[in-house]
């Protein structure tokens, strides 16, 4: 199976403060990877690196034959104006982008898709409603139909099922199934260890450097999730330089 | 009805051109509007008329009441202030309306200080309240030519700049198209602007761009129709406002913006979405 992301030495951060550090790995194509570790692990940090949003402080990701267009990026707090007069189905229609780009029309068959995708989360009748008047569940769903267009052979979800109800989640989930037996490579963090243990074949465990990385049933060990936890320590505004990259240097 | 409502403009040439003038105004700054309310810009209209000023007083200072002097000082004038904010905001920890709000005060500082250099109050007073009933040849075709821009522009853009504003992290990551679309769109605030004061004036110029906008706001829940409604409006305020103006001898551009507000008052009070009539009388709730 060939690679689609591979991490080498990655060290990601804000203001020369690392925030994923010393990463190396390869995620390889048609994965299903959750990513788990508490709060501050690095997780949202590491998604930004991967969709390019923000530059490695040292090391780097390697694409392989995955153009920037072909990842698609859920964000944990989408930075979504909700007051903003736009429908249900433009908001979907969104992730045609692609196909469409500036100018380009949607045509019959992009209508069918958006009317397909808005089915495929259950949001059928909510077309011409407004965004503002969605709750919290419903909007999720709304995303994922905006991902289906998308149509990404990468898809990145930052913790997708927080805040939304058993029903919904495992609607989205199943959406998320699909695109698994799509050979599409999805990385997802997650916060629910008994479920990603259930039904996500490989995790990687975070803690600001990588814990463990492997079959979920052999990462997600009791000592592994305490030592996770020991190793996210505060940011340390003092901190001296990187002692890896001094001997490196 | 026909004096009270057609006469002034069938017998007199200059309240004809007014008409055409402020329709073409009303069609190009109530989209504007639109887009800079709904990103909550609104008070971003006002500082950029102020910024212009002293442009186009530096053009008056030059060569009088040049059409083409004043257009082009207050659009490199707009320019450089939107410039200098977004990348003062952008470099340093100042957000982008507090660096606004400092180059737009040190425009209009540097801009009243030239106008009084020189210029009589008479002279003043025409660039802040500009002469809608002289509008000349040259004038009309500026205001219909940057009307049209306006729209030519805003087409283009309307894609990426929608996107933008309702999800700025979905567009970065499709497409580098957002900034350039934000750019423009900032361009054309200002090229709005500065058609609207030769009408209007700088300090009402922003009245007919936002207050159509904020109209709109009670009538709409699609941004589409919001967008009409708000063009419409623009030129109902326009068309009103010169009768008044006729009619009452007050000046037009005031009288314009008058009935604007009045427009406005009576959306806030009626309007379908989010009126206060209907939030304090919902009527009984629905079955589902």
């Amino acid at each position: 199976m060939a690679a689609a992301l591979q991490f080498r030495n990655l060290t990601l951060g804000y203001d020369r403060h690392p925030a994923v550090h010393h990463l190396d790995g390869m995620i390889e194509s048609g994965t299903l990877l959750a990513v788990v570790g508490p709060n501050g692990a690095g997780k949202s940090t590491l998604f930004k690196g991967i969709v390019g949003l923000l530059p490695p402080l040292a090391g780097g990701i390697e694409r392989h034959g995955v153009a920037a267009h072909d990842v698609a990026y859920l964000p944990q707090a989408a930075e979504i104006d909700r007051s903003f007069p736009i429908s249900v189905y433009d908001m979907v229609a969104m992730g045609l982008w692609r196909r469409a780009g500036l100018f380009g029309g949607i045509g019959a068959q992009g209508r069918h898709d958006i009317e397909h995708a808005i089915a495929s989360v259950g949001l059928t009748g909510f077309e011409g409603r407004a965004i503002a008047t969605l709750s919290g569940g419903q909007m999720q769903r709304m995303l994922f139909a905006r991902l289906l267009l998308q149509d990404a052979r990468v898809i990145v979800l930052d913790e997708p099922f927080t805040a939304v109800d058993a029903k919904t989640s495992a609607d989205l989930f199943d959406i998320v199934k699909r695109w698994h037996g799509e050979q599409r490579t999805v990385i997802t963090a997650l916060h629910d260890i008994d479920f990603v243990r259930a039904n996500i074949p490989e995790t990687l465990l975070l803690a600001r450097e990588p814990v463990a990385w492997g079959r979920s049933a052999e990462v997600l060990t009791a000592e592994n999730l305490l030592l996770a936890r020991r190793m996210c320590e505060a940011f340390d505004d003092k901190a001296a330089l990187c002692a890896d990259d001094v001997v490196a240097a | 009805m026909y004096d009270l409502l057609i006469a002034p403009f069938s017998e007199f040439e200059f309240m004809r051109r007014a008409l055409v003038g402020t329709m073409a105004l009303a069609v190009g700054a109530g989209p504007i509007g639109v887009f800079l309310m709904l990103r909550r810009m609104s008070l971003v209209g006002d500082a950029m008329a102020h910024a212009i000023l002293p442009g186009a007083a530096i053009g008056f200072l030059v060569s009088g009441l040049s059409l083409f002097a004043m257009t082009a000082g207050g659009l490199i004038a707009g320019c450089v202030v939107a410039f200098l904010a977004g990348l003062v905001a952008r470099v340093t920890e100042l957000k982008e309306d507090a660096s606004l709000a400092t180059f737009y005060l040190l425009s209009l500082a540097l801009g009243v200080t030239i106008v009084s250099l020189k210029g009589t109050n008479i002279d003043l007073l025409h660039v802040l309240f500009g002469s809608v009933l002289a509008l000349d040849d040259q004038t009309l075709i500026l205001i219909a030519g940057n009307a049209t821009i306006t729209l030519a522009v805003l087409a283009l853009i309307y894609r990426p700049l929608v996107i933008e504003c309702v999800d700025p992290g979905f567009m970065r990551s499709v497409s580098a198209a957002g900034a350039p679309a934000h750019l423009a769109f900032l361009t054309l605030v200002v090229i709005n602007l500065v058609s609207g004061f030769h009408a209007l004036g700088t300090l009402l110029a922003v009245g007919i761009m936002m207050l159509p906008a904020a109209i709109a706001r009670f009538w709409a829940r699609d941004i589409t129709v919001m967008i009409l409604i708000a063009a419409v409006a623009g030129m109902v305020s326009g068309y009103a406002g010169l009768l008044l103006s006729y009619h009452s001898g007050v000046p037009s551009g005031p009288a314009i913006i008058l009935v604007a507000g009045m427009l406005y008052i009576a959306s806030l009070l009626f309007g379908h979405v989010g009126g206060l009539v209907r939030q304090l009388f919902p009527g009984k709730h629905l079955e589902a």
